[in-house]
């Protein structure tokens, strides 16, 4: 491909779901338009060892692409929802990245890592764990409900013609046809740096339905979007020892 | 002016609801932030791990920016990074270890994993010196109660002659707080409370303090405590807080200060270390200071703002390994709640 200099190099990232998933894309503006390059994607299904992996996947995916962490220009992270504990592993290493090297960091709702690149009227559902999930709805790639947590039957009221992700294969049961298997289980680290950058629906981004409104799918501040409250009891007056 | 040359040792500490920065250069402090989300907790009464985390995700990159800013350094300055990798809470703990992974990896410099327990003895290296060939540490706090030999602290040669089998000393404050209607955290506020108090008002009992080992036991403490108080109530007399206060924390300093010194002798060591926010406790200090002196050990205690959890323990540790040629740790360094002693985080 032709590139138009100046050009970005993003490192994105998304620990918000039961994989990490890294990419290095290099983003380009002239006078063709923008052009994006996936230089590298890695994944790797974590489970819940967020904190051991990614680290050793970002120095990989760096690797894979031939860029030197230095070069980074930006980064791009998936802010939840997601299971806290790992997405705070994505949220802490994207913001010292960026401290580090000197570098804007990008939040993007993570549901928009996969939602976005789907046509039609289609539900992401991650797992919440505790019998609910992480929801967003789309149409034609635009986020027009959501992010929230609920029961899975709440999906069944959208109005959607299909439910992907991995909240949909682990309640496939309860969302009887809709589920589909098929799609995306992880949120896309390619799609994490494009929504960063603000190009959703931009000419010449590949393989997007090419109608998400910047007002719904632009680059929030890397925070953790948590959605739910902590665990915690307040306690009552002290209790007695003596009856 | 002092020799400041060696190398930039950032330090990172979540290990409970303190966020932790230092920076230490050659032996010295060059610059520090902290951040604590105690108030947040305060009204639990006891740290929230779930609030711990997320408070330092919050905190992190503000406080490594003021701890650089104290130090008149950029990012770029720095050296190598240390992190605790344990023991503390498991979320709070991968907070701290993904922040350190981030700037170990984007400054392209080494990473240091360090036992938070001998962080807390490395610490006293700052104000102190170099430590002794041999010394025993006694750490206290609201996380820990623990009687250490150490032998080599870069090394991570150190055993645990004894802990608590119940309640931390500081968890032993917290609970007498409440019960006598002080707030959270208890130290500090049962510390003044008890200025004036008779510490011989009440005879609270010594959990474990005449038997054989160096282990500790504060919950029987803390339910005497209880059961007094509300025997007063009962009889409707009003509750001598400063008393209770002045005597509950005797019986705490007594115990520690007995075995630790004990602790000194048995191992043939000439040194004794406290660490610890407890170490900060007015009586525990005097306590142990005039038995040090009769037992003819030296007794070092950091100033109390290295005593209770920061980053720069954390650099100072680090920076010693570093200094001892100590491999260093690799980037999927786990987090280990429950880190033992004995050997480095690996
Ligand atoms: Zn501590």
């Amino acid at each position: 491909m032709s590139r138009t200099l100046p050009s970005v190099l993003v490192l994105a990232l998304d620990t918000s779901s039961a994989a990490c998933v890294a990419a290095v894309v290099e983003h380009a503006e002239g006078h063709a338009g923008r052009r994006e390059c996936v230089l590298a994607q890695r994944s790797v299904v974590a489970g819940r060892r967020h904190g051991e992996l990614l680290a050793p996947l970002l120095s990989s995916v760096l690797a894979d692409a031939g860029q030197q962490v230095h070069d980074v220009d930006a980064v791009a992270v998936g802010v939840g929802p997601g299971p806290f504990t790992g997405l705070r592993v994505g949220v802490v290493t994207a913001t010292a990245l960026g401290q580090a090297l000197g570098v804007p960091v990008h939040g993007v709702c993570s549901l928009d890592a996969i939602g976005a690149a789907l046509p039609g009227r289609v539900a992401v559902a991650g797992d919440a764990r505790r019998r609910e999930v992480y929801w967003a709805a789309y149409e034609d790639g635009k986020r027009v409900a959501g992010p929230a947590v609920d029961r899975p039957q709440v999906l069944l009221e959208l109005g959607v013609d299909r439910v992907v992700g991995a909240g949909a294969t682990l309640y496939a049961e309860v969302l009887s046809g809709l589920a589909d298997p098929t799609g995306p289980q992880y949120p896309s680290p390619v799609l994490v740096a494009h929504l960063a950058l603000g190009t959703a629906g931009a000419a010449g981004a590949e393989g997007l339905p090419g109608t998400a409104g910047p007002d719904r799918l632009s680059p929030a501040p890397p925070i953790p979007l948590y959605l739910r409250r902590p665990d915690a009891v307040l306690p009552g007056p002290a209790k007695r020892v003596t009856a | 002016m002092r020799d400041v040359t060696g190398p930039l040792v950032l330090g990172i500490e979540t290990s409970c609801d303190e966020t932790g920065v230092g920076l230490v250069r050659a032996g010295t402090v060059v610059g520090q932030a902290l951040a604590s989300s105690v108030d947040e907790h305060a009204r639990f009464g006891g740290v929230v791990p779930e609030v711990a985390a997320r408070a330092h995700v919050e905190a992190m990159p503000g406080t490594v920016a003021a701890a650089l800013a104290a130090a008149g350094a950029s990012p770029a300055d720095v050296d190598a990074v240390a992190v605790t990798a344990g023991p503390g809470l498991a979320g709070a703990l991968l907070v701290g270890l993904a922040a350190a992974k981030a700037y170990a990896l984007a400054l392209d410099v080494p990473l240091f994993g360090v036992n938070h327990l001998a962080a807390h003895v490395a610490v006293d290296t700052l104000e102190h010196g170099p430590l002794p060939e041999q010394c025993v540490a006694l750490l206290v706090s609201g996380g820990h109660t623990s009687l250490l030999r150490v032998d080599d602290l870069a090394r991570g040669e150190l055993a645990r002659l004894g802990s608590t089998v119940d309640d931390a000393a500081g968890e032993a404050f917290d609970k007498v707080a409440r019960v006598l209607g002080l707030p959270f955290p208890g130290g500090p506020p049962i510390d003044a409370a008890a200025v004036g108090g008779d510490p011989a008002y009440v005879h609270f009992p010594r959990g474990k303090g005449s038997d054989a080992t160096f282990d500790f036991s504060f919950s029987g403490l803390k339910t005497a405590v209880a059961r007094w108080v509300e025997a007063r109530e009962r009889a409707g007399e009003p509750v001598p807080v400063a008393h209770v206060a002045a005597s509950f924390r005797e019986a705490v300093a007594d115990v520690l200060s007995a075995k630790a010194v004990v602790a000194c002798q048995d191992a043939g060591v000439g040194t004794l270390v406290i660490g610890g926010g407890v170490a900060a406790n007015a009586r525990l200090r005097t306590l142990a200071e005039q038995r040090c002196e009769r037992a003819g050990v030296t007794l070092r205690v950091p100033r109390p703002s290295l005593c209770t959890d920061n980053g720069v323990m954390v650099a100072a540790l680090g920076a010693m390994q570093a200094a001892a040629g100590v491999t260093p740790s690799p980037l999927d360094l786990s987090a280990d709640p429950g880190l033992p002693l004995g050997g480095r985080a690996a």
